[in-house]
């Protein structure tokens, strides 16, 4: 519960700021966080510390370009394993993904 | 009121310690529950839960397997954590963190040696499976100076271990006659990208997935001299390939009567292989993307569970008829199924709705559910006596 909370209470501070892409509802959120952790974390690890696929904390994307990020996401990265989220994913569900991964864990500091 | 019951829980610590279970471990389980770093001790004659084993760390992708007098249960994690749990005192005997990044390990032929296949550093090291003391470290290296991430790890006859390497697109033989000094066997160009590996129950054959590319590779284990041989080559052939959102499990060897059956990667499609020639001799169209595809240890049928987002379903094939007989709906993320020995019972694990369900298997009727927070992999501590689990 408290994660929602704090989902909530970040996705209105920023909210402004995301404005050109809908930010995706509250309920949105909690489903990309799951399937942030349970299936991206299939190949990058529960904890996004990497496995098959490279970890994803804020500080190993630090420096990526966003639009880089967002790009991976929607047309994965031919060659490996990253397949294309464009699929699946809306455009601003994308981009809460991307900036989720850029801040980090709302959770940081609860869990190891 | 409070203090006095300080005091209970500091004088019986030492008391249930002591408290192991006098029973035989060879009806129970573990089930992972891998968002918390722990594992559930569950036992299938009633199909209850018996205990619960916490501190395991990162178990974003863990395996296990066990000691062969089943007592013993060995926990590989993701953050490179290898845990001794005993079954019957329901507590982590040893651990040790031997690598950063981790994917799965075996045990030995003769039970004293753990491997664990690494991501990072990319390579498999080898511990006393009483000690949890590293006896060898074999670096995955390849090109110039690079490291390979190694999956498809398993025991083979002979006290040895085969794995592959994601990277580089090679087979290594790992004889581990003297444990501290592991002889090393190459078979390069395997295929591109091998994501999983699995060795027949007869210990003979090693079978490397491919990601890279359409087909499979075959290592005889008798006639190593022979070399890797592409099975499968180019089953996709003019079918349009989806994006992989999981990546599919090799596990065991589903195998009826001389046919085996394996997950098609990016195709809705379990593959039927003729062993007589080792070639394709069906395509049979399914839900979604395979991830495990297990026969029902008579090998009558044979249950396959689905890459994300078609992890909701079951099917289940009749492998006389290469038909599917059945869909069952156990509900969002279904991780991974085991039968039990005899194959009465299925064990299903579902992520989403916290349970784990157990199926009997001639009727496909739901019998129990268990509470399990997001539950993943179900082991079964039979796995002890068997090649290659």
């Amino acid at each position: 519960m408290w994660c929602r909370i704090g989902i909530v209470a970040f996705s209105l501070a920023v909210s402004s700021a995301l404005a050109r892409s809908a930010v995706p509802s509250a309920q949105r959120q909690a489903e990309l966080e799951s399937l942030l952790l349970q299936d991206c974390g299939s190949c990058h690890g529960l904890m996004l510390k990497g496995g098959l696929g490279p970890a994803l904390r804020p500080q190993v994307l630090a420096g990526k370009p966003r639009q880089w990020l967002i790009d991976t996401i929607r047309n994965g990265r031919p060659g490996t394993a990253m397949p294309p989220w464009g699929p699946i994913l809306s455009d601003a569900d994308i981009a809460w993904l991307v900036d989720r991964l850029l801040r980090g864990a709302p959770d940081t500091g609860v869990r190891p | 009121m409070k203090r006095w019951w300080l005091l209970l829980v500091l004088f019986s610590g030492p008391l249930f310690a002591d408290d192991c279970a006098l029973r035989g471990t060879g009806d129970l389980a573990i089930v992972i529950e891998r968002a918390d770093g722990a594992v559930q001790i569950v036992e299938t004659t009633h199909n209850t839960a018996v205990a619960r084993v916490e501190g395991l760390g990162d178990l974003s992708h863990a395996s296990v397997v066990y000691s062969r007098d089943g007592r013993y249960a060995y926990v590989f994690g993701r953050d490179g954590g290898l845990s001794k749990v005993d079954l019957l005192c329901a507590r982590v005997e040893k651990r040790v963190i031997q690598s950063g990044n981790s994917i799965g390990g075996a045990i030995s032929q003769d039970g004293r040696l753990i491997a664990v296949s690494n991501y990072t550093p990319g390579g498999v090291k080898v511990f006393d499976a009483d000690s949890l003391e590293l006896l060898a470290d074999i670096p995955a290296t390849w090109g110039d100076g690079l490291r390979s991430k190694v999956i498809g790890l398993v025991d083979a006859p002979g006290n040895r271990f085969v794995f592959s390497l994601w990277d580089a697109g090679e087979i290594w033989i790992a004889d581990m006659q003297d444990p501290r000094h592991p002889r090393i066997t190459r078979f390069e160009d395997i295929g591109r990208n091998p994501y999983d590996g699995l060795i027949t129950p007869d210990g003979r054959y090693y079978i490397a997935g491919l990601f890279g590319e359409d087909g499979m590779a075959l290592l005889d284990l008798w006639h190593p001299e022979r070399g890797v041989r592409r099975i499968l080559d180019h089953y996709g052939r003019g079918e349009k390939k989806r994006p992989v959102y999981k990546m599919p499990h090799l596990e065991g060897w589903a195998v009826a009567g001389d046919r085996a059956f394996v997950p098609a990667v990016g195709l809705h499609s379990v593959l039927v292989i003729d062993l007589r020639d080792w070639c394709e001799l069906a395509r049979i169209p399914v839900y979604g993307q395979p991830v495990f595809v297990e026969a029902r240890p008579d090998g009558r049928e044979v249950w396959v569970n689905f890459a994300f987002p078609n992890n909701e379903k079951v099917q289940i094939i009749d492998v006389e008829t290469l038909r599917l007989s059945d869909t069952l709906e156990p509900g969002k993320g279904v991780l991974h199924m085991e039968f039990e020995p005899r194959g009465e019972e299925v064990w299903i694990s579902v992520r989403d709705r916290d349970r784990v369900q157990v199926y009997d298997t001639a009727t496909h009727q739901l019998l129990r559910e268990l509470l399990a927070r997001k539950p993943s992999g179900i082991f079964m501590a039979a796995r002890a006596h068997r090649i290659g689990l």
